[in-house]
């Protein structure tokens, strides 16, 4: 049985002019101990996924239909009370800020011992022991001494593995992460997503991993979905997704990212934008910018397709053909 | 052939004491922070030098010294044969100052909010003197805006009503207006999507071909700059570790920190593949170590690394600031 299971979530804004649907129809799963790739541009929902996930939606976004399942059972529709418990205990979160995602007010060790306590019966000195050496795990050296310090007083890197140790406190079984390593430099990055490998294998956490980094999902995730303008246009295995994109939108999306290993004198580019929320064009979503775009494209709304090792949300693939 | 923009031991030191009264009654002492401490290269024409390294290792305080937003503490700039930090203080200067101008990181915080595309991209046209008819003015705009891929009929508009890529161009259009010989580019790529990127790496790249411009790019993404750059300068903690061809540098990296953040970059097509995590942390820059800024963190590093602080020196037409390269360790 699958540990998150997500069912035609629909996610939407009701506003003075209307409601937008910023999720629309967004169905995967994650097993235990997987991690799960989310990418996509700007604006496409990625966090939003992972926000109805956590249940931390901002109002006036509400979940409009669809469920979200822990362990099979329902969490999308809980009172806020009974969320908070399972935000933490059973889901962590691990946000893209590490200087917003701590107070700056308290040491970080009264901030995990505060963790620890609300989710697990300990007294005061097993919780502290227990942040030395949720902290050690992290491989943040002197973990003794730096229990006692301030967030300001950690750098960026350091103070990203204890946003982590925060989210792992209570032995939650799945983790959100969103763009943990965005505002980190390539070099402490690498250490920040080794860290989170290793630590998800040896406790056997799942992970949903949300990042525009292409490049940090293939090296991490096992499977990926992209998503466009509020739907999934592709998910599969993560070599599959890289190697043999079978929606048009993920092969040019692979293309624009300046390679390494291939000299280019142009990179491949997606004219034009992701549409706005208030102006998705009728059909697939994608269609104006697509080039392989047919008639039915413009008309009728694609849901995923079996393409290969992948599902595509494409009409190209409705006869099994490839792209 | 001489270099259009040459930089020779550019070198700016910022004072961050605290306050005197702290320091005459708490014993506080000076404090100051080397952010570029003694930069030497050169740039020809039509070329693209980039800059690489990580946060806080002085890239963008360069490119403010370039374009004369920075006074240096040390060293100098030449442009076009001219000493340019002494021609930027003269009246004749602002002939110089058309002639280099900058493109900012942040489409949504460089460009006015409350003006219309036409005054922005307008305003050095006017400052400079260099167009002050209406009409003209107008025709001019609308040309630039359709260079950079965007319609003349945009210029009515506010750069709210412009997604990210797009603004970009805005102020890339706003930097061609006084017809520039030398771009500084900080960082113009990484506030974009990857698709967009694309299509802002192609038209500087476009315009680069059709007006010989030279480019100073700076960027902390390494594939970017293989894809742009000619020559390729790696920063570390305010000084330059490496200079070198952008093939030399990137198929056989000579110094270990230039070696580290190769490692560092993620394989798009081997997936599952880990990479080998570097140690360590970029040290305070206000409190460096002795010898090789680099020393803390470098496998080769000796006891000589650790006293004596490294020149950058030309080994057959790449520049390594590292005394294991010096002495062929590595």
């Amino acid at each position: 049985m699958s540990l998150l299971q997500v069912n035609n979530l629909v996610v939407e804004f009701p506003n003075r002019r209307g409601t937008l649907r910023a999720l629309d129809d967004i169905s995967f799963a994650i097993a235990p101990g997987e991690i799960l790739g989310v990418v996509g541009e700007s604006g496409a929902g990625k966090s939003l996924t992972g926000a109805s996930i956590v249940g931390l939606l901002e109002p006036p976004g509400r979940v409009a239909s669809g469920q979200i399942l822990l362990e099979g059972r329902r969490i999308d529709n809980l009172p806020y009370e009974e969320m908070r418990h399972i935000r933490g205990r059973q889901i962590g979160a691990i946000f893209q800020d590490p200087l917003t995602s701590l107070n700056p007010l308290y040491t970080i060790g009264r901030q995990l011992i505060e963790t620890i306590q609300t989710h697990l019966p300990v007294n005061a000195s097993e919780a502290r022991k227990r942040a030395i050496s949720l902290l050690e795990d992290t491989g943040i050296p002197a973990a003794a001494e730096r229990i006692e310090h301030y967030p300001h007083q950690f750098s960026g890197g350091m103070r990203q593995r204890v946003v982590i140790a925060l989210a792992l406190a209570a032995e939650p079984k799945l983790i959100v992460a969103d763009e943990p390593t965005t505002a980190l430099d390539v070099s402490i990055q690498a250490q920040i997503i080794t860290l989170l490998q290793r630590i998800c294998k040896d406790r056997g956490a799942a992970v949903m991993l949300i990042t525009h980094d292409m490049g940090v999902i293939a090296e991490t995730c096992d499977r990926v979905a992209v998503m466009y303008a509020g739907r999934i246009a592709e998910i599969g295995p993560v070599h599959e997704v890289i190697n043999k994109a079978a929606h048009p939108y993920t092969a040019g999306l692979m293309a624009a990212i300046p390679d390494m290993s291939i000299d280019r004198e142009r990179l491949n580019q997606i004219d034009g934008a992701m549409p706005r929320l208030n102006a998705i064009p009728p059909g697939c979503a994608y269609n104006p910018r697509c080039p392989k775009a047919f008639d039915r494209c413009s008309k009728e709304r694609p849901d995923l397709l079996a393409a290969g090792a992948t599902r595509a949300a494409c009409w190209l693939h409705e006869a099994g053909g490839s792209v | 052939m001489t270099a259009l923009v040459q930089a020779t031991d550019l070198a700016k030191t910022f004072d961050v004491s605290a306050p005197w009264l702290n320091r005459v009654l708490e014993g506080k002492p000076r404090q100051l922070l080397h952010a570029v401490d003694g930069v030497s290269f050169e740039i020809e024409k039509g070329k693209t030098l980039a800059l690489v390294g990580e946060s806080g290792c002085g890239k963008s305080t360069v490119a403010r010294l370039l374009v004369g937003l920075y006074e240096p503490t040390r060293g100098g700039l030449t442009f076009d044969n001219q000493d340019a930090h002494a021609a930027f203080k003269t009246p004749e200067g602002r002939v110089l100052r058309r002639r280099i101008q900058m493109i900012f990181q942040d489409p949504y915080a460089s460009l006015n909010p409350r003006w219309i595309v036409e005054d922005i991209v307008g305003e050095p046209l006017k400052e400079h003197g260099i167009i002050t008819d209406k009409a003209q003015l107008k025709a001019r705009v609308g040309e630039l805006l359709v260079s950079v891929g965007l319609s003349a009929l945009d210029m009515v508009k506010y750069p709210h009503q412009f997604s990210g890529g797009q603004r970009q161009r805005i102020s890339i259009a706003r930097a061609l207006a006084t017809e520039p010989e030398f771009l500084v580019c900080d960082e113009p790529t990484s506030a974009l999507d990857v698709s967009v990127q694309a299509q802002v790496l192609n038209i500087m790249k476009d315009l680069q071909r059709d007006r010989g411009l030279t480019y100073l790019f700076i960027s902390h993404n390494l594939a970017v700059v293989r894809h742009v750059s000619d020559d390729v300068g790696v920063m570390y903690l305010g000084r330059l570790v490496e200079l070198a061809p952008k093939h030399a540098l990137f198929a056989n990296p000579r110094h270990p920190y230039t070696r580290m953040l190769l490692d560092a970059i993620p394989k798009m097509h081997d997936t599952g593949k880990a990479r080998t995590p570097v140690q360590g942390e970029v040290p305070n820059p206000l409190n460096p170590p002795s010898g090789c800024a680099f020393n803390p963190r470098c496998p080769h590093a000796t006891e000589r690394c650790r006293v004596e602080r490294p020149q950058l020196k030309d080994f057959g037409g790449v520049r390594v600031a590292c005394h294991a390269v010096e002495e062929g360790v590595i």
